[in-house]
């Protein structure tokens, strides 16, 4: 099958490559860029451990064509560790409330929480259970998921404060 | 302040050791994305392998037609029954006695069944070429009910034809596997027939199915030079892996290395050995490349290993003023197409005969008849002891409906028929030592923590404001207290394939005092690399910091039965107490050595051996790591590190008491969990924050199972259930916050006194919240329904009952 060419930013860095029109982001994320963070836990966009940030969205990359993306902005979570390798603080606070056990639904998880705390800065309980229902973890029961996004978004608001 | 000036509490506390919230060590790697899956494996010239999958639960192939496959560029090579048997591998052992296709031979007996395996340079090429393979079927009769296949003439398993005894005693149908008998049927029966009262009634648990988010995969890469294959996959239980890729390849064990890297979730998903696992090897002997083979969530959730199926007939007996006298049990056991159950060989039907729970039942009697049907094969302990899930539900039902019968409160009925704290070690009726327990304490915790006199006056007003017309909604409370039976086994009576069930672990103790400790287990998400560590840091006085765990690996790890039926604790958490133990031993005779003393002289003290009656005369455990490196002491051997084989005297029996508070729409069937409450004693407890996590986990999964998820097949045998579309996991929308709480009864043999809790959630969690979806409907008449209790099964209970008027 004949090949195109895509170009991406992920992560902050420039990437392109050569991809069929049929394949799929995560794919290509996962196979030919070798971020293997994004899993694929259903290929139906149910269970969200594919999620990324693409251009200011939450999107499911198991059901994107790459081709469909090309130019996009792509985040990851291996884009959410800070530039010094430290935790984000979302990552930070996944485990310091125990937000992960096996861990596969993680990178998705994480990724769609730093877009709902961009969305919306200060959550209740319920708009985080809301705003997450898109990702699914069979290990964690959600609490401390969602104990650890409402723990990231008082830390930066903090933060948020503390600059301005 | 120095290591010297502190006191013993704040050096304990340095270790964080046993009882510790510790953070998770595993996490660093996790939250970042640098986990290492199956699927994150990728090896030079790798090349991927697919199924043909059968789309008829019961057919003939009559043929199959590679041609065209092979003909698509990229395509190496396309495997059918043919090409395997003259390897042997066309069929495979199963875990119970059976034996399994690897590819179908001459016919299939499920839908999803594994047909050929495709094997091409990308996922992409062998999904085109799967499409490429051209199979001819002729359908056959399809059976899909254990009770019909029982009367039926259709011979499911042709290759059994004439074989009138099975691996656990005789079969007495041509669809039939086996009985399994315990207890004492003529005594129950004779209490039966004489009680003032006697329940009877058919309790289902259907068929589900653990769909951890990872699904199944392998990659396989035989070296050819050096005649080695590793195997990388999603393996509960790796060294067994490796034991049974030997005995069916007939490769030696010692040139086969099987690597379980991180795994996304089992239970019990994850212990079995599947077609894929078997042809990703035979392709990378045959292409002599790496072959990875990843199922995705269709194949996962109609080919490998469903749980449940359980068809469990009871009969309760009682004084009139609800004393418990007997206790039976008929199960219909729906197997599927083979048996490939995960039990321990001598207990075809799991611990099943766990089931007189938390009471003392003094006669009871137990008969399981498996049976074949034109489903997937499996029937795994879904995040349960081997069928301890199933017991539960049913002497939990069963008591419910005897409460019903004798018009009692249930929470008083199973108090006044609790095992009672001085009647421990307790041994059941159906054959089982509880090793201890106090479940009044637990119960009395539970009821007042819940105010459970003032749930059931604001459920009476409910039901008055109900029938008043006020309200369309009712309140169920659900009550549960299990017993579980976990951390098989004693090798005297468990084992798996002739593999006796003990575990392992092994310690290396570094000169400059850090550690490397590997076990037999392998976590899925338990978190085995914190726990663990804690364990030897409370009992060597090494901050658990300074240890690292490692697991599946067998090239480097002792020999274990891997981790599954909450046996990690039990059963390789024991092992480690000990192994460590030996560790101490020797270190109090170099400790003795250096100060100069007898070795009777010194005593342990957190971190270190002093000198008893000199506090202050001391040496510390990585004082005597050192040591044990760089000197030369009379009588001893240089090194410290140890290895323990654990074979447990008996299983670990940790319970627990659930309470949930249910609203339910009687127009819609739609539910809301107002409340759930878990109090779990699960022993000693080694870190509260990761049980606490085990508990939200366990019981988010009885939600799912008891409110919706299902493994669902229609009269043809298709999987109706076959998504995440269909096959219900509850968002963070509908799952509840729980109130957690404990108990701790140490048990008597381990030698930290821990149970395992790992399950304990899922078994008492199914119970509670069919308990619960019950009692909002005893008053208006409803003794029993069948899980799952999804919105349109409870909107059909309360149409049933004439509430719509």
């Amino acid at each position: 099958m004949s090949k195109m060419h895509v170009k991406l930013t992920v992560n902050g860095k420039e990437v392109e490559g050569l991809a069929e029109p049929r394949t799929l982001l995560i794919h290509f994320l996962r196979e030919d860029l070798k971020i293997t963070g994004p899993h694929i836990g259903c290929e139906t966009s149910h269970c969200g451990a594919c999620t990324v940030d693409i251009d200011g969205k939450s999107v499911k990359s198991c059901t994107t064509f790459v081709a469909q993306v090309n130019g996009a902005d792509i985040t990851t979570v291996e884009g959410l560790t800070n530039d010094d390798g430290s935790l984000g603080v979302l990552q930070e606070m996944f485990r310091e409330h125990h937000g992960l056990q096996c861990g596969f639904c993680t990178p998705g998880m994480i990724t769609r929480a730093h877009r709902l705390l961009q969305e919306n800065p200060n959550p209740s309980e319920e708009e985080i259970r809301f705003g997450m229902a898109g990702n699914l973890c069979r290990c964690t029961g959600y609490q401390n998921i969602v104990k650890a996004i409402s723990a990231s978004a008082d830390m930066l608001n903090a933060q948020k404060e503390a600059a301005e | 302040m120095t290591d010297q000036t502190l006191t013993p509490e704040e050096r304990a506390a340095n270790l964080k050791g046993m009882g510790c919230a510790r953070k998770r060590v595993e996490d660093m790697r996790f939250t970042q994305g640098k986990g290492n899956y199956v699927d994150d494996i990728k090896l030079d010239g790798m090349l991927f392998g697919d199924f043909v999958r059968s789309p008829y639960a019961h057919a003939r192939v009559v043929s199959v037609n590679k041609e065209a496959a092979l003909a698509l560029p990229g395509v190496i090579a396309v495997l059918t029954a043919e090409d395997l048997s003259p390897l042997g591998l066309h069929w495979m052992p199963t875990l119970a006695g059976d034996k399994q296709m690897v590819l179908a031979d001459g016919k299939v007996l499920f839908q999803g069944q594994e047909v050929a395996f495709v094997v091409a340079e990308d996922r992409y090429i062998a999904a085109d070429a799967v499409e490429l393979v051209e199979v001819d079927y002729e359908e056959l009769p399809v059976i899909t009910d254990p009770f019909e296949a029982l009367k039926s003439d259709v011979v499911l398993r042709e290759d059994l034809a004439g074989q009138t005894e099975g691996a656990h005693g005789p079969r007495k149908h041509h669809n039939h596997i086996f009985t399994w008998e315990q207890g004492d049927k003529d005594a129950t029966e004779a209490i039966l027939a004489e009680a003032d009262v006697v329940a009877e009634e058919m309790v289902y648990y259907h068929r589900t199915h653990p769909c951890p988010l990872e699904t199944c995969g392998s990659v396989a890469s035989m070296d050819k030079v050096t005649g080695k294959l590793t195997l990388y996959g999603t393996f509960q239980a790796p060294h067994a892996i490796r034991t049974v890729v030997s005995l069916i390849s007939g490769l030696a064990e010692h040139n086969i290395r099987v690597i379980s890297p991180d795994i996304g979730g089992g239970f019990g998903n994850k212990v079995g050995a599947y077609a894929g696992y078997v042809c990703s090897v035979v392709a990378s002997i045959v292409t002599g490349k790496p072959v990875k083979w990843v199922e995705d969530r269709m194949e996962n959730l109609m080919s490998t290993a469903f749980a449940r199926d359980y068809w469990m007939q009871g009969k309760i007996a009682a004084t009139k003023d609800g004393k418990i006298t007997g206790l039976w049990c008929h199960t219909t056991a729906d197997h599927g197409g083979f048996d490939a159950c995960a039990d321990p060989t001598k207990f075809p039907a799991g611990f099943m005969n766990i089931c007189t729970g938390s009471y003392d039942i003094p006669t009871a009697y137990l008969a399981v008849d498996g049976v074949y049907t034109n489903k997937a094969p499996g029937g795994v302990a879904y995040r349960c002891s081997f069928r301890v899930t199933e017991a539960a539900y049913f002497i939990e039902r069963m008591i419910e409906v005897l409460a019903i019968k004798l018009n009692m409160d249930a929470a008083e009925l199973r108090r006044i028929n609790f095992i009672k704290a001085d009647q421990f070690p307790y041994q059941s009726a159906l054959g089982w030592e509880y090793d201890s327990g106090d479940y009044h304490t637990a119960w009395d915790k539970a009821l007042k923590a819940v105010d459970y006199d003032g749930l059931r006056a604001e459920q009476a007003q409910r039901i008055e404001e109900f029938k008043a017309g006020k309200t369309r909604k009712l309140i169920g409370i659900g009550l549960t207290h299990f017993t579980e039976i976990v951390g098989a086994g004693p090798v005297k009576n468990c084992d798996i394939l002739g593999l006796g069930m003990f575990d392992s672990c092994e310690i290396r103790i570094h000169p400059t005092g850090s550690a490397i400790a590997r076990l037999g287990t392998i976590s899925q998400g338990q978190g085995h690399a914190t726990t663990f560590a804690q364990i030897i840091a409370s009992e060597i006085g090494l901050p658990a910091d300074d240890i690292t765990l490692e697991e599946g690996d067998t090239d480097t790890a002792p020999y274990g039965l891997g981790t599954y039926g909450s046996r990690s604790t039990p059963v390789a958490g024991a092992a480690t107490a000990m192994a460590a133990r030996k560790i101490r031993a020797k270190a109090q005779m170099i400790a003795a050595y250096l100060l100069e003393v007898h070795d009777n002289d010194v005593e342990w003290d957190v971190d270190r051996f002093s000198v008893k009656g000199a506090p202050e005369r001391f040496k510390t455990m990585k004082e005597i790591a050192f040591a044990a490196y760089n000197q030369a002491i009379p009588g001893l051997e240089p090194g410290l590190e140890a290895v323990s084989y654990y074979d447990p005297p008996n299983m670990t029996y940790p319970f627990g008491a659930y309470i949930c508070v249910m609203e339910i729409d009687v127009d819609t069937g739609e539910w809301d969990i107002r409340q759930f409450y878990a109090l779990d004693d699960c022993g000693t407890r080694i870190n509260p924050m990761i049980i606490d996590g085990q508990v939200h986990g366990g019981v988010t999964e009885a939600l799912a199972i008891a409110m919706g998820q299902e493994i669902a097949y229609d009269e043809m045998g298709n999987v109706k259930t076959g998504t995440l579309m269909d096959f219900f996991l509850p968002t963070a929308w509908e799952t509840p916050n729980y109130i957690t709480d404990y108990t701790v009864t140490p048990s008597p043999h381990h030698p930290i006194g821990a149970k395992g809790v790992g399950e304990s959630p899922n078994v008492g969690g199914v119970p509670c919240f069919s308990n619960a979806v019950h009692d909002a409907f005893r008053p208006f008449g409803l003794v029993q329904s069948h899980m799952p209790h999804d919105h349109w099964r409870i909107w059909k209970i309360a149409n049933g009952l004439g509430m719509h008027g």
